[in-house]
C-alpha cells in the first residue's frame, strides 16, 4: 500500500467528517476532499509525504472548500463579504466527527438505499462506480441517488451534531441496519457475479469495526460485528472448487477461518452489560454453529431456543423459518412443519427461496417425497444466486 | 430553521381511543408557545367544506372537494422554528393526530431576506 492509499483508507472518513461538520454541507465537503486527494497524488510523490497526512489533507480540503464558498457568496452586487471560520484543528474532535458522519449518513429521515449509498461513499470512500456495481444499478442512477440524499441533508436541516444520549440508541440501530444490509448484499453475491459485490462483506466489516471502536459499550454494535465475523469466517467453505454452493451442513469446517471465529467469540464475551438485542442473539446462534465439530454435533435445541427468543423480540417470518429449521433438527420434522404452517399460509414469504428450501427438507425427512420435490423446485426457481439455485435443483432430483 | 407540519387524519379512525381530543390540541399548542417555537398554525373545517380552484386557458374551474382525493384528509398545520430536523421530528411525533393520522414535516424555503440575515450572523460568528 502506498502512503496515499493508506491515507485514503485510514484518514479519508475523518477528513470528510471534520470538513463536513464545520461546513454543514456534505456535498461541498466530499468535493473538497476529492480535490485534496488529487492534490496529494500530484505533490506527495515528489515533495514527500507530510508528517501528518490526515492534517495535511484536512487543511488542504478546508482551503479548497473555502475557495468554493467565497466564489459562491461573492456574486456581483452582493455587498456581504462573508467571513469564514478558521481552519479546523485536525484530530481534535476527530473521533466524534466520524461517528457523527456515520449517524448523518444513516439518518432515519433518508431512504434506506440512500443511507447505504452515502455510508459507502462518504465513510468507506468507495467510488460511485464501485457502489453502483455493488448494488447492480447504473452508475448514473447511483450518482443521482447520492446527490439527492446530500441535498436532503442540507435543505431539510439534518444536523451534523451528535444526538443526545436518549437519541443515540435509535440512531445507532439505523446504522447497524445499514451496515448489515451492506454485509448481506455481499454475502448473497459471493461466489457469483463481480468481485466488487463480494467485497461488500469486507467493507461492511471494516465499517462496523470503525463504529464499534467509537461506541465500544454498545452491545448491539458489538453483536453485529461478531455476527458478521462468524458469517464471514465461513466464506472459504461456502463454495467447492467448481464454484458450486456447498450447503451449510456439508461444509468442510477446517476451511472456516478460525481466527475470525476466535475474534467474534471474544467480542461476544464483552457484551455482558446492557440489554441483549437481536444482533447479539444472532451472533450467539452463529457461535453455537461455530462451536460444533461436525454437522451432527450442533446443539440444535439451544439454537431453537435462541430463535424462539429472537422471534419474540423481533418478530419476523424469516426468523420463524430459521427457528423451524432448528426445531426440525432438535425435535424432528413434524414439530417444525407445524411452526412453518402459518408462515406458508401467510403468503408474505412466497417469494423467499429459503422458506421453500426449509419446507422441502422437512417434507423430505417426513417422507412426503412428491411435495418435497415441488418445494425444492420452487426454492430453486426463486433463488437469486445461480450457485444456490443449482444446489437446490440437485436436491429436487435427488429427493 | 422553520418547518411546516402538515397534519392529516384518517376519518375512519376518528372513533379510535387514540384519536385526538380538543384538550390534546390546546395542550400541544400551548407547549409550542411555551417552548418559544410557535410561528403559526391553524385547524381546518372538515374536508366537505373544501372547494378546489384551477384556472385553465384563462377560465376559472371550481370543483367541490379537496384537490387530492386520498384516504387521509388535511386537518391543519403548524409552522415551528427549531434548530434542526431532529428537533422538528421530535415535535412532530407529539402532535395529537399522529397516533391515528400522519404528520408531514417539510422545511420552509428561506426568504431572500432571511438568507441574508443568516449570512450576516455567520459572518459575525466567524
Amino acid at each position: 500500500m502506498t502512503p496515499l492509499e493508506r491515507a485514503f483508507r485510514e484518514e479519508r472518513a475523518q477528513v470528510v467528517a471534520t470538513v463536513a461538520r464545520r461546513l454543514g454541507d456534505l456535498q461541498l465537503a466530499e468535493d473538497a476532499v476529492s480535490e485534496a486527494f488529487a492534490a496529494a497524488a500530484a505533490t506527495w510523490p515528489s515533495a514527500g509525504v507530510p508528517d501528518r497526512p490526515g492534517a495535511w489533507l484536512t487543511t488542504t480540503a478546508w482551503r479548497k472548500a473555502l475557495d468554493v464558498v467565497r466564489r459562491d457568496r461573492s456574486a456581483p452586487g452582493d455587498p456581504v463579504d462573508v467571513a469564514v471560520p478558521p481552519a479546523p484543528e485536525p484530530g481534535l474532535d476527530g473521533e466524534d466527527d466520524v461517528l457523527q458522519l456515520v449517524l448523518t449518513c444513516c439518518h432515519p429521515a433518508l431512504a434506506v438505499e440512500a443511507r447505504v449509498a452515502l455510508t459507502l461513499r462518504s465513510v468507506a470512500g468507495l467510488s460511485v462506480a464501485e457502489i453502483a456495481a455493488g448494488f447492480l444499478v447504473p452508475e448514473e442512477t447511483m450518482a443521482k441517488r447520492l446527490v439527492r440524499a446530500r441535498t436532503k441533508i442540507r435543505q431539510s436541516g439534518i444536523s451534523f451534531e451528535l444526538p443526545g444520549p436518549e437519541g443515540l440508541p435509535e440512531r445507532l440501530s439505523s446504522v447497524q441496519a445499514v451496515l448489515y444490509l451492506v454485509f448481506t448484499e455481499g454475502h448473497l453475491a459471493s461466489g457469483s457475479g463481480p468481485a466488487v459485490r463480494a467485497d461488500l462483506c469486507e467493507e461492511a466489516i471494516w465499517l462496523t469495526r470503525q463504529v464499534h471502536r467509537l461506541v465500544p459499550d454498545d452491545g448491539e454494535t458489538t453483536g453485529l460485528l461478531a455476527l458478521m465475523l462468524f458469517q464471514h469466517s465461513r466464506a472459504g467453505a461456502r463454495h467447492d472448487d467448481d464454484g458450486r454452493l456447498v450447503p451449510f451442513a456439508d461444509q468442510d469446517r477446517s476451511r472456516w477461518n478460525a481466527r475470525a471465529i476466535a475474534e467474534a467469540r471474544a467480542l461476544l464475551g464483552t457484551t455482558g452489560r446492557g440489554p441483549v438485542g437481536p444482533y447479539q442473539l444472532q451472533a450467539a446462534i452463529a457461535a453455537l454453529h461455530a462451536a460444533a465439530t461436525s454437522a451432527d454435533d450442533v446443539n440444535w435445541s439451544r439454537i431453537a431456543d435462541l430463535y424462539g427468543l429472537l422471534d419474540r423480540m423481533a418478530p419476523s417470518p424469516v426468523v420463524t423459518v430459521n427457528r423451524a429449521v432448528a426445531v426440525g433438527r432438535a425435535d424432528g420434522p413434524r414439530a417444525a412443519l407445524a411452526l412453518l404452517a402459518p408462515v406458508l399460509a401467510d403468503g408474505r414469504l412466497d417469494g423467499y427461496a429459503p422458506l421453500h428450501a426449509a419446507h422441502a427438507d422437512l417434507l423430505e425427512r417426513d417422507g412426503a417425497t412428491d411435495a418435497a420435490i415441488d418445494a425444492w423446485r420452487r426454492a430453486a426457481d426463486l433463488s437469486r444466486n445461480p450457485a444456490e439455485a443449482a444446489a437446490l435443483e440437485r436436491r429436487a432430483t435427488g429427493a | 430553521m422553520q418547518y411546516l407540519m402538515l397534519l392529516t387524519i384518517d376519518p375512519a379512525a376518528s372513533d379510535s381511543a387514540d384519536a385526538a381530543r380538543p384538550d390534546d390540541w390546546n395542550a400541544y399548542t400551548q407547549a409550542l408557545i411555551e417552548a418559544g417555537i410557535m410561528v403559526s398554525g391553524a385547524g381546518l373545517q372538515g374536508v366537505e367544506t373544501a372547494t378546489t380552484v384551477q384556472v385553465r386557458a384563462g377560465e376559472r374551474l371550481l370543483t367541490d372537494g379537496p384537490f387530492a382525493d386520498t384516504k387521509e384528509h388535511l386537518l391543519g398545520f403548524y409552522v415551528i422554528d427549531v434548530p434542526d430536523l431532529d428537533s422538528a421530528l421530535d415535535w412532530a411525533a407529539k402532535v395529537p393526530n399522529v397516533r391515528t393520522g400522519s404528520v408531514e414535516v417539510r422545511p420552509v424555503m428561506p426568504t431572500a431576506e432571511a438568507a441574508r440575515t443568516d449570512a450576516t450572523a455567520a459572518a459575525a460568528a466567524g
